[in-house]
């Protein structure tokens, strides 16, 4: 008998008996502002929000935050500002990039994570072994809850996602948040018009 | 990890030693459970959300089976190879046997429970595998030679400046330096180094989705994904009961875990790992050790469901002040005193006995286990099958014969306060442990039962 087997009989044995699952969970408490609400949280956990109207907008932070440093982005859009030709190198090519510009499908305003799918990313590593993040995403794509973010996925495809919420943090040592572990010491979200 | 003979009171006795360090790794885990109460009393459906989670839960567990084999199901469509391990001895050789196919020595490893219950890192390196573990905390207790002494916190137990003194052993750091800001960033390249250099990566799993196949692994210092977006193999390592029905399941779920845990919205990263990327292996090991047989026990089996969020070893007055250590087992605490029994109930059988029984577990847990409940149910299961204290056998049974005859009852009394009050050495001394940190009251005359017949006749 394999190991399969014992456990899933074993499990058929042990279960029991069936218990219907709840009812789905909605947004029970929207905010009045989820705009804002995003804004509040993003910046406790560490993010800087930056309201823009247009990519242009972008273009021009990024020239008076970032220039100098090795800027990939996956928006077209930020072509001038950004390299080109980066998309398929070896993924650990990108362990010297300053600042990754993405896009997100949509945010969250309860916690201020943004929805990012592979695609968006080019490559998985890429919002991650960066030193900065910027993320670029539409205002009328914060969502209230994770109740409605899932709602949004519903049954989409897709190999890697992930919801990321501000730049990335420890608090190991005595409990000091420190931004910065292994991913981005920061992180930017262009919430545009 | 193994720690002789000692059990969960004479392991408390040696972290109470230091009483200054007893009194801070109080108040940082009261800090930490006080960040828990402001995030849940934001959620005013907090309540519900509990309700939702516990039903979701109790779901899985009638329905695992079938569950399990749709996860299967689905992660294969999806390009994942899943492997079945019956207990951590497989567990261990499956991974080997990976790492082994791919000629990997050396590995990064993001944190997993599962593996440290497991022993995992001992076997490999018996195998002449390194293994790097890459959460700050997880790597600072390995730099240490310790097991986590916490499942979300694994270095709480450390001050800065003994975690100081390590970096500066081992990463080359300047001496007393202590910084939290200098060593994470000390940690930080030291890490990137190992990141980029090698070919496999094991995580653990937060949820596992059976209607889609997917996993989903959460961090806040985004090492799991560093790990296993550089990793040519990633290896993805779970308990059975990881497994949730649906994919919007996990709003529900994300809502609860940081909340309950940390007092953070959300973690960092919530990654949804469905297929490998171009040219990389995933595998999934799903591991029984010790879950079916937990899930035949009733009055056990709902601690199946705990998402690992420690909320309830951050509120316990025993674990505040006995360190994680002191339990002797991966999963400190309230929940891994009811998870350890069922895996070995005579190494394990001291660790119900370290509870109050305040219920304050319970009230904090965000899928409603009943620790408290089971805590106490399982002192009755350790009794009955012969696995407690001697000492407290006799003691229970001195009890039994003394409050089962109103005779013996009456004189027990009497003779008591007499050896109190005339021979308190008898009582009070380093033999009888109760007495260790308590002073008894002064002995009264007479008891309520003369006091009692005395005035009644008065009357």
């Amino acid at each position: 008998m394999t190991s399969r087997a014992q456990i899933l009989e074993k499990v058929l044995n042990n279960q029991p008996d069936a218990q219907p699952l709840p009812a789905d969970s909605f947004t029970a408490f929207p905010a009045a502002d989820p705009v804002q609400a995003f804004a509040t949280v993003l910046t406790t956990i560490g993010g800087t929000f930056i309201e823009v109207s247009d990519y242009q907008a972008v273009q021009k932070y990024i020239l008076e935050h970032f220039t100098g440093q090795r800027i990939v982005s996956t928006l077209p859009e930020l072509a001038e500002v950004s390299e080109q030709g980066w998309e398929d190198q070896d993924p650990h090519s990108y362990a010297n990039v300053d600042l990754a510009v993405i896009s997100a499908h949509f945010g969250v305003a309860e916690n201020a994570a943004l929805w990012i799918t592979e695609d968006l990313m080019h490559q998985r590593a890429v919002p991650f072994i960066c030193q900065q993040l910027a993320v670029v995403v539409s205002k009328k794509e914060i969502v209230q809850t994770m109740h409605d973010a899932y709602l949004k996925i519903g049954i989409a495809e897709y190999g890697f996602g992930s919801f990321i919420a501000g730049p990335s943090k420890t608090a190991d040592i005595e409990q000091s948040l420190v931004l910065g572990a292994h991913g981005p010491k920061g992180m930017t979200v262009f919430v545009m018009d | 990890m193994s720690s002789g003979t000692k059990d969960h009171a004479a392991l408390s006795d040696i972290f109470n030693k230091d009483e200054a360090r007893v009194d801070w790794h109080d108040e940082t885990l009261w800090f930490v459970r006080a960040k828990r109460d402001k995030a849940a009393h934001n959620i005013p459906e907090w309540e519900a959300l509990r309700e939702a989670a516990s039903q979701i839960k109790n779901n899985v567990l009638s329905n695992l089976h079938n569950y399990l084999i749709e996860f299967e199901e689905q992660a294969q469509k999806n390009g994942v190879t899943v492997h079945w391990a019956a207990d951590a001895a497989e567990h261990n050789q499956i991974v080997h046997s990976i790492l082994k196919e791919h000629n990997v020595n050396r590995l990064i490893k993001s944190k997993s429970m599962l593996t440290e219950e497991c022993h995992l890192n001992e076997y490999l390196k018996q195998n002449d595998i390194e293994v790097i573990d890459t959460d700050l905390g997880e790597r600072i207790v390995q730099l240490a030679q310790e097991p986590p002494s916490h499942i979300v916190l694994p270095c709480i137990h450390k001050k800065k400046e003994e975690i100081g003194e390590l970096f500066h052993e081992h990463l080359g750091t300047p001496e007393g330096m202590s910084d939290p800001v200098f060593l994470t960033a000390a940690a930080r390249e030291h890490l990137r180094e190992t990141f980029l250099t090698r070919k496999a990566a094991i995580t653990g799993v937060n949820f596992a989705v059976a209607e889609t196949g997917e996993f989903v692994v959460c961090t806040n210092e985004g090492n799991a994904d560093m790990g296993a977006h550089l990793a040519d193999v990633h290896i993805a390592c779970m308990g059975i009961e990881k497994i949730i029905p649906k994919r919007k399941n996990l709003g529900v779920f994300l809502r609860l875990l940081t909340r309950s845990a940390t007092g953070q919205p959300i973690t960092t990263y919530s990654s949804h790992f469905k297929k490998p990327r171009p040219g990389q292996q995933m595998h999934i090991v799903l591991v029984d050790n010790g879950r079916t047989t937990q899930l035949s026990r009733p009055d056990f089996r709902n601690s199946l469901k705990c998402i690992r969020c420690a909320a309830c070893m951050n509120t316990c007055p025993v674990y505040r002040r006995s360190g994680g250590h002191s339990y002797h087992t991966a999963v400190a605490g309230p929940i891994g005193s009811i998870l350890a029994p069922n895996l070995d109930m005579k190494e394990y059988s001291d660790l119900p006995f370290a509870s109050t029984l305040c219920g304050s577990c319970s009230n904090v847990c965000p899928v409603k286990i009943n620790i408290h409940e089971q805590l106490y149910k399982w002192r009755q299961v350790i009794v009955k099958e012969g696995y407690a204290d001697p000492t407290k056998k006799l003691a229970m049974k001195a009890m039994e014969f003394t409050l089962s005859s109103p005779f013996v009852y009456k004189n027990a009394g009497k003779v008591g306060r007499w050896f109190m009050k005339h021979a308190p050495f008898t009582v009070n001394n380093k033999l009888n442990l109760w007495y260790q940190h308590r002073e008894m009251p002064e002995v009264p005359k007479e008891s309520f039962g003369e006091w009692y017949k005395k005035n009644k006749k008065n009357d």
